[in-house]
């Protein structure tokens, strides 16, 4: 259901795959841990608001990090 | 016949679970093996999520698929974006998951591993998974606003600002009892003070690495800095080992506490990307990561439980807190059996991803269950070390002495026979100088792990790194949790300072903040020097407190849950929040109550002081105090955390109030009267 599209369309090799693999794995790590997607706000924004420029992806990571962090809110401490 | 089939395999599972509880509960005499404590917990949770969780969702609160969740409602590619439930789920975990439930099972461990083993699993089934899972379902319905502005949507504005205050007034009990927790395990400790301080300069070269030269690159950079991690626990056996590098890393507890107090401050103070941010990720990885291998461990390994399945202090009496069972044993495992801080992370950031209603089962109920399967570990953890090690650790040298010899002397005296070279020997395992008098849960919970995780992993020689394994891994978040916390206290502070003066409200103005900084970790900072020099180890007085608060909380979240039910006038189903709303207030009133008023010192604020004044008053010095002035501070402290504790029983009773009110109005409307958003279907294809 997630918006987790792969860009890369290329025909997957071998090694390929295990790139993919490993980015899919990171990708899913960083989410866990409460770092976004940058791709799926990429697809997001190019689907929904074209005309405006998107972040780039380390202003989209401060963004996330601020916003996570910089709250006082988001993990629980105890 | 697939169905029949089925049944069959559920009422198999059902029998295991039954069978091997019976075995955990019934032994007397011989040990038994720790796997069926987990085999009968797994049992009983996988029953419950399968049956009560699926009666909840269906008949309490009728989730519905076909409803539009605000992940897609308000889609932004930032903080509404529907997610993927296994990813949703981990991300849940990570976010309710600290070390609170690693602690109040080690703590609740001198009653025996039995008592605290059925409160996690009856609680984590009745009120915990379901308070996570239906405050989520009600931040969902309603654009996943947080706790507070549910109280306040659907009790009121007054019981909306109580619950704000009570909610900042837990912060600073937990920041003090957690900041305790470290100062306990790192006191005179060269390697685990070394440890520890070196996942600062770690985390800033994570900081800096994750913003200017990899950005983003979060596998990466975690991978490094958990090897840096893992050198720095060898790194520390050195430092141990050196005649000069040891006392450099060896603090006692008050200068322990004056750097706590600092990092605090300045950790606080500082941008999240340098310190915050990195320290988290290593920390959740770090956690996940250790839980894995712990359970691995426990399975693989089987340990014998050494610690009887109860003690002979189930009626009280206990060294490592004071009371009997009930109340203080559900004040004492508050996280791992049902956490009121959740109920800020199920109206956080979670339903603002959940891509389906359907799927705040698994994430709301599953997600706490996971949680308590974590408190089962550590309650694994602490009984397969010998009793008599448990209780050398875990109780206070006023009681027992300072010296292998008589605290040996005494603990056998319980009925738990251990040797002064037995002690010696264990810190010696161990690579500390002493073992004794390390209440908090941290240090007895590394000690278990590291039992487990030698015959796993490495051998006896390794004893000594699994230790600091464990210390660094539960000083790791509780660092965060300090730092987070601190933050989350000021913006808090801020809040509610804005009703006196709105120029306080700015969290961008630098004086306001440095000013709500300061006053924050001069709160919990209190509290932790208070339970550093207290003679019966702190942990003694704050854990209790922190319980009782942590418990009032989650008996708001489900007071809210209850009064939700009733204005959507499925009222007929309100027992399921009812009943574990009605043991929580139980539960927390009594204890408050006996922790004030209770004729018995040990356990009663008032009592104690008391004695203390009247002491005092006729001019007499009473050990372990040194001075009239020393004496003076125990009384105005006592004083003031049986204040503390009126406050906390008062503002849950306010909440009652409120709600019973609410409850009135909702039964009299003819109608649903709550302030979900209106149904909107779920789009046919997604956007």
């Amino acid at each position: 259901m997630s918006e987790q599209r792969l860009i890369d369309l290329r025909p997957a090799g071998q090694g390929r795959r295990l790139k993919r693999l490993v980015r899919i794995a990171g990708r899913t790590f960083g989410q866990v841990i409460g770092l976004p997607d940058y791709e799926a706000y990429l697809a997001h924004h190019r689907a929904n608001h074209p005309e405006e420029p998107a972040m780039t992806r380390e202003a989209f990571y401060r963004n996330r990090q601020q916003a996570r962090f910089g709250s006082g809110q988001g993990r629980c401490c105890c | 016949m697939n169905s029949l089939l089925k049944k069959l395999l559920w009422l198999a599972l059902a029998l295991l679970g039954a069978g091997a509880l019976a075995i955990v509960a019934l032994a007397r005499g011989e040990a038994v093996s720790a796997l069926w404590v987990v085999v009968a917990a797994v049992c009983i949770m996988v029953i419950a999520y399968r049956f009560y969780s699926l009666f909840i969702a269906n008949r309490v609160l009728g989730l519905d698929p076909a409803r539009r969740t605000p992940a897609y409602a308000h889609n932004d590619g930032l903080d509404y974006v529907p997610t993927n439930r296994y990813v949703l789920f981990g991300h849940h975990f990570a976010a309710i998951a600290g070390a609170g439930p690693l602690v109040g099972p080690v703590l609740a461990a001198q009653m025996g591993y039995l008592p605290g083993l059925l409160w996690l699993l009856v609680g984590v089934v009745f009120a915990g998974a379901v308070q996570d899972f239906v405050v989520l379902f009600i931040s969902v319905r309603r654009d996943g606003r947080s706790l507070g502005d549910l109280v306040r949507q659907e009790i009121g504005a007054f019981p909306g600002l109580v619950a704000h205050f009570g909610t900042f007034l837990i912060m600073i009990i937990l920041l003090a009892v957690l900041a305790l927790i470290v100062v306990k395990a790192l006191i005179n400790s060269p390697w685990g003070t070394f440890t520890v301080a070196m996942t600062i300069p770690v985390a800033l070269f994570m900081g800096i690495y994750l913003r200017y030269i990899r950005p983003g690159r979060i596998g990466e950079v975690s991978a490094i800095g958990f090897v840096l991690l893992m050198l720095s626990v060898l790194a520390g056996q050195w430092v141990f080992n050196s005649p000069t590098l040891a006392p450099m890393f060896s603090f006692d507890g008050r200068s322990l506490t004056w750097i706590l107090l600092f990092y605090g401050a300045v950790a606080s103070i500082m941008p999240v990307w340098l310190l915050l941010a990195p320290r988290d990720y290593l920390s959740t990885f770090l956690k996940i990561g250790t839980i894995i291998v712990l359970a691995i461990g426990v399975v693989a390994i089987g340990p014998p439980l050494q610690m009887p399945a109860l003690s002979r202090f189930v009626a009280g009496g206990g060294p490592v807190w004071a009371g009997s069972l009930f109340p203080f044993l559900f004040i004492t495992i508050a996280c791992g059996a049902v956490s009121g801080f959740h109920a800020l992370i199920a109206s956080g950031t979670t339903p603002k991803m959940l891509d389906n209603e359907r799927n705040a089962r698994f994430i709301g109920y599953g997600g706490m269950v996971a949680e308590s399967m974590v408190g089962v570990m550590a309650l694994v953890a602490a009984s397969v070390i010998h009793p008599g090690v448990y209780f050398a650790m875990n109780s206070p040298a006023a009681l027992v002495g300072t010296t292998p010899d008589a605290v040996a002397q005494a603990v056998s005296n319980w009925g738990f026979v251990i040797t002064p070279d037995a002690l010696t020997q264990m810190a010696h395992d161990v690579g500390e100088k002493t073992i004794l008098a390390r209440a908090g849960g941290a240090p007895t919970l590394a000690v278990g792990m590291a039992f487990i995780l030698k015959q796993l992993i490495g051998g006896p020689r390794m004893m000594g790194f699994w230790y600091h394994f464990a210390i660094l891994f539960e000083a790791l978040f509780i660092l965060t949790a300090v730092d987070a916390g601190t933050r989350a206290g000021r913006f808090m502070l801020q809040d509610l300072l804005g009703y006196i003066s709105p120029r306080l409200k700015r969290t961008e103005s630098f004086p306001a903040n440095i000013l709500a900084t300061l006053l924050t970790v001069g709160a919990w900072g209190y509290f932790l020097y208070q339970g550093v020099v207290d003679p019966l180890g702190g942990i003694n007085t704050l854990w209790p407190l922190f319980g009782i608060s942590n418990q009032m909380l989650a008996a708001i979240a489900l007071l809210l849950c209850t009064v939700v039910l009733f204005k959507m006038k499925r009222q007929r189903y309100a027992w399921v929040t009812i009943m574990p709303t009605l043991w929580l207030l139980v539960c927390t009133l009594t204890a408050g109550w006996q922790k004030i008023f209770s004729a018995d010192v040990k356990l009663g604020f008032l009592a104690h002081a008391a004695k203390y004044q009247a002491a005092i008053d006729a001019g007499q010095l009473l050990a372990p105090a040194s001075s009239l002035q020393v004496m003076g501070r125990i009384v105005f402290n006592d004083r003031l955390d049986a204040a503390l504790c009126a406050l906390f029983m008062a503002v849950v009773a306010i909440l009652a109030v409120y709600s019973l009110a609410a409850i009135r109005r909702a039964l009299l409307a003819r109608g649903p009267t709550t302030h979900e958003i209106p149904f909107v279907p779920m789009a046919p294809t997604v956007p």
